[in-house]
């Protein structure tokens, strides 16, 4: 293969996986593929959208210390991985996100009061809007991938050109519903992409404990799709490579593997000490590389951003994000009797008895 | 079920959930039938013989051997608009993917309030009686009916196979649909043609009787009916109910007949402990403990693995003898 700074590769190609991640920023924001660059509007759009998600892994901080918010699993650091997968998707395309992905479901669509509402455990999160198509957040890994591959299933055989995209992380993809999905995916030629965030740890486990392999985008070979390894900071290279994928997968030519190398700079979630198992020089140049600043300083050594511009999206954030917190405060609490709610679309007369039993002892 | 004028046809019990799949394919595009080997082979036991053939390869179509993708990606089918009837070649092949039942199948529309639904549906064969391998005779059924939002449907005749798995397939939420191995050539009956369904929840009344209640399903539904007939001859009348459905369960027929004998036997060839007639036991003690003239007694399996071992393997799974002894023992307490 030529230097990968000159000719542009084919992006799925195997043999990419063999180097570097692909990217088309430095971590200092200096473009290294000029021409291989996403139109302003859409640099500006990407920008627009991991400034909101970071706004809101902050807040959640802040809210969850207060007592305002349940557990969090926050994304601060991966939001190019995150937002640039999500973003090449189309409001017809899947989106089955983990626990980790608030940021990826915000930029499909799903409302920030609603996506406080779930980590509030308020039932008002938990039915995800009609013309959004989320699935809530996926607390058992690794189980969601072989929904996707049936969501994407469904869309192929109603002759619709819409895609199911799924994330799973390093660790996720060492279980067997990750290799199940996969295989299923590329046997059935099924519109899908599959985005294995590598952030470095599981929980306490790092990658190099997970697993003897390196390059996790190689885990395609095994089922005769395409696996390509991107730089996960760099949010202008997840989104060519996954807008590549998706167009693929939407032209029928199959699933995708796709990397993202990121680290997960945060805790596991709020209430998690990363200090027992990592130390500062497990997070060494990580801060570094953070997505955002690398592409704030790309737009404006182009001219495209301003601070002015940068001062006025914070507010515009800011105040989306307060509208939003006191819409999620005006949901009422569920009564006692909702947890029978929603077993069966009529409920069995043993559910009808239950019922009874709480609405006598609980009084609702 | 419609009764009058319908004309019907003797089939076994194989031939009427073929009969029902095929109706159901043909009723509905989006019902899609897959799993190992349904597709060009019509499955081990011929359930879905020649569908492939005429409903096409992308509606009836073989799936790699990976029974957690087969569940996993029927409920992405299900959430996304499709009607999946997935195979799992056999019962006791069901516990890779226990995790995406026991995880997601009985809790979309829960964890979602609503906002999507699963409609699939999940055939397996199950139990014994027909001296097969290792694990090919497991009766899971119990691990089942304790996932909250999954409905279990087990037939024991032909036509009631065919009317109950048309009901689950039209039903908007998940049901697994056990299939006796045993009945599956072993038993035929007079099934009416064309289309219909049998309701989920409501259980049959096989044979009548004053002095006690025998209460099984699947595969237990003719060893009971034979002590039945036995115990009759004894001038004991038993009252043999089955089930057919154990999510929903009619507990209504259960205890009425309760009520009226005095005296229950729960039979199932499931493991003893926590097995889904302990469920129907403590239903009883709990609702017509004041009725009951002897408690009640199971018959079941035991708490052992199903035996591979032919020779003995009659030993585990309940008979018309052992049946009759419970019978015996209630009437005598
Ligand atoms: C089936 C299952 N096993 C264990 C857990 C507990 N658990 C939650 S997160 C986690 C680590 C997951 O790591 P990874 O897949 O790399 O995702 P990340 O949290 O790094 O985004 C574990 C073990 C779980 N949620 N589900």
């Amino acid at each position: 293969m030529t230097s990968p700074d000159t000719a542009r590769p084919d992006l799925l190609s195997p043999d990419l996986s063999e180097h570097e991640p692909f990217r088309l920023l430095a971590p200092d924001g200096t473009a290294t593929r000029p021409a291989e660059l996403p139109d302003p509007g859409t640099r500006l759009s990407l920008y627009r959208h991991m400034r909101r998600i970071r706004h809101f892994d902050e807040r959640a901080w802040v809210l969850y210390r207060t007592g305002r918010l349940g557990v969090f699993p926050p994304y601060g650091g991966m939001e190019a991985s995150q937002v640039g997968t999500a973003a090449a998707l189309g409001a017809g395309d899947w989106l089955f996100p983990t626990y980790r992905d608030t940021g990826a479901a915000l930029t499909h669509g799903l409302p920030v009061a609603q996506t406080l509402a779930y980590w509030r455990t308020s039932p008002h999160g938990w039915a995800m809007p009609p013309d959004v198509k989320v699935l809530p957040f996926y607390i058992p890994i690794a189980t969601q991938y072989p929904h996707a591959v049936g969501a994407a299933l469904a869309e192929k055989r109603r002759g619709t050109r819409n895609v199911a995209l799924a994330y799973i992380g390093d660790g996720g993809s060492s279980e067997g519903d990750f290799h199940e999905a996969l295989n299923f995916a590329g046997a059935l030629t099924v519109p899908c992409v599959f985005i294995l965030q590598n952030n470095g740890w599981a929980i306490s486990v790092p990658t190099r404990t997970q697993t003897r392999a390196v390059n996790l985008a190689r885990r395609a070979d095994g089922y005769g799709i395409p696996g390509v390894r991107v730089d996960g900071n760099d949010v202008l290279a997840t989104y060519l490579v996954t807008t590549e994928a998706v167009n693929r997968a939407r032209d029928g030519q199959g699933p995708t593997l796709i990397e993202t190398v990121t680290y997960r700079v945060k805790p596991h979630t709020l209430a998690d000490d990363p200090s027992r198992y990592r130390t500062d020089a497990d997070n060494h140049g990580w801060e570094e590389k953070d997505p955002i600043t690398r592409l704030r300083a790309h737009l404006m050594s182009e001219g495209l951003l301003t601070e002015d511009d940068d001062a006025i999206l914070t507010r515009e954030i800011e105040t989306e994000f307060e509208a939003a917190l006191k819409e999620a405060d005006g949901y009422p609490e569920p009564t006692p009797a909702e947890i029978l709610d929603h077993v069966f679309a009529e409920p069995t007369p043993t559910l009808r008895r239950q019922r009874a039993q709480i609405e006598a002892e609980e009084g609702a | 079920m419609t009764a009058t004028a319908t004309p019907t046809k003797t089939m076994t019990m194989v031939a009427a959930i073929n009969d029902a799949l095929a109706l159901a394919l043909e009723a509905d595009e989006t019902v899609h039938v897959f799993g190992e080997d349904v597709g060009v082979m019509g499955g081990v036991f011929r359930a879905t013989d020649g569908l492939q053939a005429r409903f096409g390869a992308e509606r009836v179509f073989d799936t790699p051997l990976a029974e957690a993708g087969i569940v996993g990606m029927g409920i992405g089918m299900g959430l996304a608009g499709l009607k999946p009837v997935a195979e799992i070649q056999f019962a006791g092949f069901l516990y890779p993917a226990l995790d995406q039942v026991l995880s997601h199948l009985g809790r979309y529309r829960h964890r979602t309030r609503g906002r999507y639904h699963l409609p699939m549906v999940i055939r397996a064969p199950y139990g014994g009686g027909v001296h097969t391998p290792e694990q090919h005779a497991d009766s899971p059924e119990a691990i089942l009916a304790h996932t909250p939002g999954v409905k279990v449907v087990i037939p024991s005749t032909p036509a009631d196979a065919k009317g109950l798995l048309l009901a689950a397939i039209e039903d908007p939420d998940p049901v697994f649909f056990l299939e006796a191995i045993k009945l599956y050539r072993s038993v035929k009956g007079e099934v009416p043609e064309g289309p219909y369904t049998v309701p989920l929840g409501q259980a049959r009344v096989v044979t009548q009787g004053d002095d006690a209640t025998v209460v099984c399903y699947g595969g237990m539904v003719e060893v009971a009916t034979k002590a039945a007939e036995a115990a009759q001859a004894h001038g004991i009348g038993v009252e043999v109910i089955d089930l057919r459905t154990l999510v929903p369960m009619d507990t209504e027929t259960v205890l009425a007949s309760v009520r009226k004998t005095g005296r229950a036997v729960v039979v199932s060839e499931a493991p003893r402990t926590n097995g889904f007639h302990s469920e129907v036991s403590a239903t009883i003690a709990e609702e017509a403990i004041d009725f009951l003239r002897a408690p009640v007694v199971r018959v079941t399996g035991f708490d052992a693995p199903y035996p591979p071992f032919t020779s003995v393997e009659d030993v585990y799974r309940p008979n018309p003898v052992r049946v009759a002894r419970a019978i015996r023992q209630v009437m005598g307490y």
